[in-house]
């Protein structure tokens, strides 16, 4: 049986006055029926793009999805035209986007946008769809949802407003659920709320749930397998247990060294990345990380590694084996 | 901290910001409880952390340590000065000896000025050094920050997020200061930046002597950081102690709920790990709730804690918590 969704090779650039950027480079995932996808990195390594590349929400021009293929079920996403997208984005594909405050329209009330896509995917009338938006917010944990129903976007607190984003993204019980960042500017403790929802709601619907963040530790967590990004590449691919317990690309183990943790008091100091990540405008030829990298050898200034197995289900791209310091 | 020196000692500060209706005749009609008594001793050469969800008066309750907003009531003693009653130049003189690391390193550099005038700010408000000497001095402080000095005729512009926010701590050190409040220096930069900037405050702070108060929501963060952590919930310190007393066994109900939702970057540990989730969100703080602020969200409060305020306890080795339960 052919993977829910299969990401192809998928490319997209940017084309702006300064020059062509390379957001993402030939990316390739798939993912099943009821899959937690983590997807790590650093802002501006091209998490966004890669996952809106996929939901047909990149603008053109200036950007342009310049190779690849998005299969899902089989069939090119990216070979749709806007109306046939339409009907699949927001039904079959959900997206939580990171602000909930500016991706909330505050002229119209939270029941009337939630109530919006079943009216338009599942073609409910007016008073089924307030019955349902209001079980949705229900079903979020919004408090007095009957009453807050005709409330707007501002008389809702952060925390509140996002997880109206996610009943609006589950109203029409999408197969993959997309979280882009979705707890980033809210508080820990609001942010374990959220998390604790996204997965009852998984374990509860079924659905596979890609989840984007910069934060190492919501992975650790939520997420059976991980990719690690590093402008615009995947550089590892692995179980959550590969990444946390035996990373081996350089970049994976800097990182993971990098932030301290709330469980371990340290007298060490955080070891840290030298440098800056890369200017997408111009990738040096060769790997990306290789002027960060501690480990370089003569061979990551010339040529880019691909993904390659190092074990069941795990894969990095470095010439470079950490374990033994030498080429691999 | 038997034998060290306070070098900071707030005693019940408060500070409330009017809500006023009307547009000639404003009447006040409520206040914004932000900072409502806070009592800390801050020791010198210690780095203390100051941690609690956003709204819950941390900041507010750093620049009113500073006397960038006069507090409502409550005392601020720096080295022994009551700077509540001081003004002009008295207080000027006082500012020199604290400054303060901003959160958003793109807003607190003014993008029309060169690197050499923001870094030399300092030294020309307090009258500090000859223009002559301005140079010199300046190059030295970008040399202290890793920067190279060759970049003093540049703007803020021509460089990234973790280099402008060494351009802001070499603006906090231009005067010499012995105390520095760093408010969120980190939390706009990426993570393979932040330790860059913590190792710099943590070689500044042993080769100057400076005393810092670590305002974050990070907790992972302060605790690498700090010596001492106090956490902050509706403008008041709920709980205060050593850091790893503090993390390894905290007291306060909230205190436990914020160090559980912390996510630990390891699949091991966090399938072990229990959260307590709290419900709902933060009270207003134009309207606490009487008592204990804390009692709305309390898995384990009673009877009690929603009429009586809790009274600040010494538990023993340092460990304060206002708490009627534990």
């Amino acid at each position: 049986m052919a993977p829910l969704l299969e990401v192809q090779d998928l490319t997209t650039r940017f084309y702006t006055l300064d020059g062509i950027v390379h957001a993402v480079n030939g990316i390739s995932y798939t993912v099943e029926e009821g899959d937690t996808l983590g997807i790590v990195g650093e802002s501006g390594c091209g998490k966004s793009v890669s996952v809106l590349s996929v939901m047909g929400l990149i603008p053109e021009p200036p950007g342009k999805i310049a190779a690849g293929q998005v299969l899902y079920k089989g069939q090119d996403l990216l070979q749709l035209d806007q109306k046939q997208m339409e009907r699949i984005r927001g039904k079959e594909i959900a997206m939580v986007f990171q602000d909930p405050m500016t991706s909330l329209n505050p002229v119209l009330t939270i029941g009337h946008q939630i109530g919006e896509s079943l009216i338009v995917h599942l073609g409910m009338g007016q008073k089924e769809a307030r019955r349902q938006s209001v079980e949705l917010l229900d079903m979020v944990g919004i408090p007095q949802a009957a009453d807050r129903y005709s409330d707007y976007p501002h008389q809702f607190s952060g925390g509140m407003r996002q997880r109206a984003m996610i009943a609006m993204a589950l109203a029409c019980s999408p197969n993959i659920f997309i979280a882009d960042e979705p707890t980033t500017a809210l508080d820990v403790t609001i942010q374990a709320q959220i998390i604790d929802l996204v997965k009852t709601l998984r374990d509860q619907l079924g659905m596979a749930v890609i989840w984007i963040t910069h934060d190492l530790g919501i992975i650790a967590g939520l997420a059976e397998k991980v990719l690690v990004m590093y402008a615009g590449f995947f550089i590892e691919r692995g179980s959550v247990d590969d990444i946390y317990g035996d990373p081996r690309h350089p970049y994976t183990l800097a990182l993971l060294k990098s932030v301290p943790r709330v469980d371990r008091t340290s007298k060490e100091r955080l070891a840290v990345i030298s440098g800056l990540p890369p200017d997408l405008l111009g990738l040096p030829p060769g790997c990306p990380f290789a002027p960060r990298c501690t480990y370089m050898v003569e061979q990551c200034r010339k040529e880019n590694p691909c993904l390659e197995p190092i074990g069941f289900g795990h894969e990095i791209a470095c010439w470079v084996d950490v374990t033994t310091g030498r080429e691999r | 901290m038997r034998g060290k020196k306070v070098l900071v000692k707030t005693e019940s500060l408060k500070k409330h910001f009017p809500i006023t209706r009307g547009i000639i005749f404003q009447q006040q009609v409520g206040s914004v409880r932000a900072v409502d008594g806070v009592t800390l001793n801050i020791y010198r050469g210690e780095t203390l952390g100051l941690v609690g969800e956003s709204g819950c008066g941390k900041t507010t309750a750093g620049r009113t340590i500073l006397q960038l907003y006069r507090p409502t009531s409550g005392r601020v003693i720096f080295d022994g000065t009551d700077l509540t009653i001081l003004k002009g130049e008295p207080l000027r003189d006082m500012r020199r000896r604290m400054q303060m690391i901003f959160q958003d390193p793109y807003a607190s550099l003014n993008p029309r000025m060169t690197i050499a005038r923001i870094i030399s700010e300092p030294l020309r408000a307090h009258k500090l050094t000859s223009a002559k000497e301005q140079v010199d001095r300046v190059q030295e402080l970008l040399r202290l920050v890793r920067l190279n000095p060759r970049f003093i005729n540049r703007y803020p512009h021509e460089f990234s997020g973790g280099q402008r926010q060494r351009i802001g701590v070499a603006r906090a050190l231009a005067s010499n200061p012995e105390f520095i409040v760093c408010d969120e220096p980190i939390s706009a930069l990426d993570v393979s930046i932040q330790a860059q900037i913590v190792n710099l405050l943590e070689d500044l702070q042993d080769k100057l002597g400076l005393t810092y108060m670590f305002i974050a929501h990070d907790l992972s963060m302060v605790r690498h950081i700090c010596d001492r952590v106090a956490v902050m919930y509706l403008g008041k310190i709920v709980e205060l102690a050593i850091k790893d007393e503090l993390y390894d066994h905290p007291l306060h109900p909230y205190t436990q709920a914020l160090m559980s939702a912390v996510p630990v970057p390891d699949p091991v540990v966090e399938r072990k790990r229990k959260r307590i989730i709290l419900e709902g969100d933060v009270p207003s703080p134009i309207n606490p709730p009487p008592g204990c602020h804390f009692s709305t969200r309390c898995p384990i409060a009673r009877e009690e804690c929603f009429h009586q305020e809790p009274p600040w306890r010494d538990v023993g080795g340092g460990h304060f918590v206002a708490c009627h339960e534990c």
